[in-house]
């Protein structure tokens, strides 16, 4: 890898093992990944996609290996500045993981809100984003009353709203049917079309049928079993 | 800030009963010390008052005339805390018995001698406790002029004894009181907390620091202390205007009792304790949480 290329690497991972116990979830991982890519992680139940995903927010720490993020050394992050680190992503769940007691406007809202955004700021942001991803009319809606599909839209919302570099997301697909996982992954690509780094682990491929640019990371048994270029 | 408060309010009101139950629990426990302190204040009041600010009367013997004043006013500096000093002769004390008595002075006449010692009326310079007057008045009995002092040993030690075992009873209920309104706080903390854990888990994730997590928890346990000193502090004026009319209309007639609210520093310490109270419960519970 040229230097140029190394300097464009926003994530890149060095021999990264992760142990339950005397279960290894992640054996020697090595992976570099470039500023704007689209990556998807693929593999069966168990291979180690959402272990992948949650060492790179530091839901997780390594038992081996190092994770670099833009130069930053995820194993030198104390706990203090660990929810700086989390601003730098954005987090889509399978199971969505929004407030249920706080309306759609509050749970995208709240990304903002941690930061230190300003009320007037905040208020103009979100209401932007969930025009975009089609929540605006449903801004004050609680996530129960809401769909599968509708609830993933405002995680994809809340993910981001706060501009990261990075969006992570873990099976965003997995719960919902078929049209609702299309307009997802259409944000997530649109997302990607201005410029955001994403990072998906899932087992669905065959929803990835756009003209973008990718690679795909299939794992296996905690281990790198291939990566491949796609046209997704 | 304004979100912060307005986030409070918006978790105590969806956890309002138990918020309710905190609230009174600490308004329970702020109205038993708020009695006692109103207690102590007036009591330490009517004393100091019965006292008037620390006096003494010294009665002289046999041995002490009129013309060695000069030398025992000297002697009774000499002891320290004594400010002022007024002679009372025996004909002026005799005087004084036949004017305070009015009309029924006629035995007096039939009286050789004045019976009546020679007295010394004396002031403290910084009266601050029973215990410092009576120290005082021992050091003056010493004297070879002197019989005796008379300082209102006799009730008002007595009195004392029962006020400070009162006292002591005051502190270990208030000790008590507090402790249960604490452990009762710290504890909703903690529920509230395990109730709001997948709120406190995502907020985590979209990067909160833990001060900004931890905020709305100590504001609420703020306000339930604040509220629940401000409660216990109204029920406690609502029965104390309830019982002095009570006493008023019923037994004014016959009895004078001179009863006073508590003093303003007196509820602002009771309102900084129960608000103190509130914040040291959460910070107790989220630290075991937390840790």
């Amino acid at each position: 890898m040229s230097s140029d290329s190394r300097k464009a690497d926003i994530i890149r991972l060095f021999n990264v093992s992760k142990r339950y116990g005397a279960k290894l979830a992640l054996k020697d991982i090595s992976l570099d990944i470039e500023s704007g890519e689209f990556i998807i992680v693929s593999g069966p139940s168990g291979a180690g996609k959402s272990t992948l995903l949650k060492v790179l927010y530091l839901a997780e720490r390594v038992s081996e290996g190092q994770i670099l993020i833009d130069g930053m050394n995820l194993a030198r992050i104390s706990s203090g500045k660990l929810p700086f680190l989390r601003r730098r992503f954005g987090m889509i769940f399978q199971d969505f993981k929004l407030i249920p007691n706080r309306t759609v406007f509050e749970n995208v809202a709240l990304v903002l809100q941690v930061a230190g955004e300003k009320p007037s700021y905040i208020r103009k942001k979100v209401m932007h984003v969930l025009r975009t991803t089609g929540m605006e009319k449903k801004a004050n809606h609680l996530p129960p009353t809401l769909s599968g599909g509708e609830q993933q839209r405002v995680a994809v919302a809340r993910a981001v709203v706060g501009e990261p570099s990075i969006i992570l997301a873990d099976e965003p697909t997995g719960s919902l049917d078929e049209v609702s996982a299309r307009i997802v992954l259409d944000l997530l690509l649109e997302y990607h079309r201005n410029g955001a780094t994403i990072l998906i682990a899932s087992h669905n491929l065959g929803l990835l049928d756009s003209d973008v640019r990718g690679r795909h990371v299939a794992l296996e048994d905690g281990q790198l079993k291939g990566i491949s270029t796609m046209l997704c | 800030m304004p979100r912060i408060l307005k986030k409070t309010l918006t978790d105590i009101r969806s956890n309002r009963f138990l918020n309710l139950i905190t609230i009174m629990t600490i308004s329970l426990s702020i109205l038993v010390v708020s009695i006692f302190m109103l207690f102590f204040e007036n009591t330490s009041r009517i004393l100091e008052s019965r006292n008037h600010g620390g006096r003494a009367m010294v009665y002289f013997n046999a041995q002490f005339s009129p013309n060695m004043l000069a030398g025992v006013k000297d002697q009774l500096t000499a002891l320290g805390s004594v400010d002022k000093m007024t002679f009372i002769s025996k004909d002026a004390a005799l005087a004084r018995l036949e004017k305070e008595m009015g009309g029924k002075t006629r035995f007096l006449s039939t009286l050789k001698d004045n019976p009546l010692p020679h007295a010394m009326e004396i002031s403290l310079a910084s009266f601050s406790s029973f215990d410092q007057v009576r120290d005082l008045a021992r050091r003056i009995e010493a004297l070879d002029t002197v019989a005796s002092v008379e300082y209102g040993q006799g009730w008002l030690g007595r009195f004392l004894k029962l006020f400070n075992l009162f006292k002591m009873t005051g502190y270990a209920m208030c000790s008590l009181f507090l402790l249960i309104a604490l452990f009762i706080t710290a504890n909703t903390v903690r529920l509230a907390f395990y109730a709001r854990r997948t709120e406190v888990e995502i907020m985590r994730l979209v990067g909160a620091t833990e001060g900004f997590i931890k905020t709305p928890f100590y504001m609420e346990g703020i306000l339930q202390g604040f509220l629940g000193g401000c409660l216990g502090v109204l029920i406690l004026l609502i029965g104390y205007y309830t019982l002095l009319s009570g006493i008023s209309q019923n037994l004014g007639a016959y009895v004078y009792l001179d009863i006073r609210f508590l003093s303003f520093p007196a509820i602002g310490i009771i309102l900084f304790s129960s608000t103190f109270l509130g914040w040291f419960g959460c910070f107790l519970s989220l630290k075991q949480i937390l840790k």
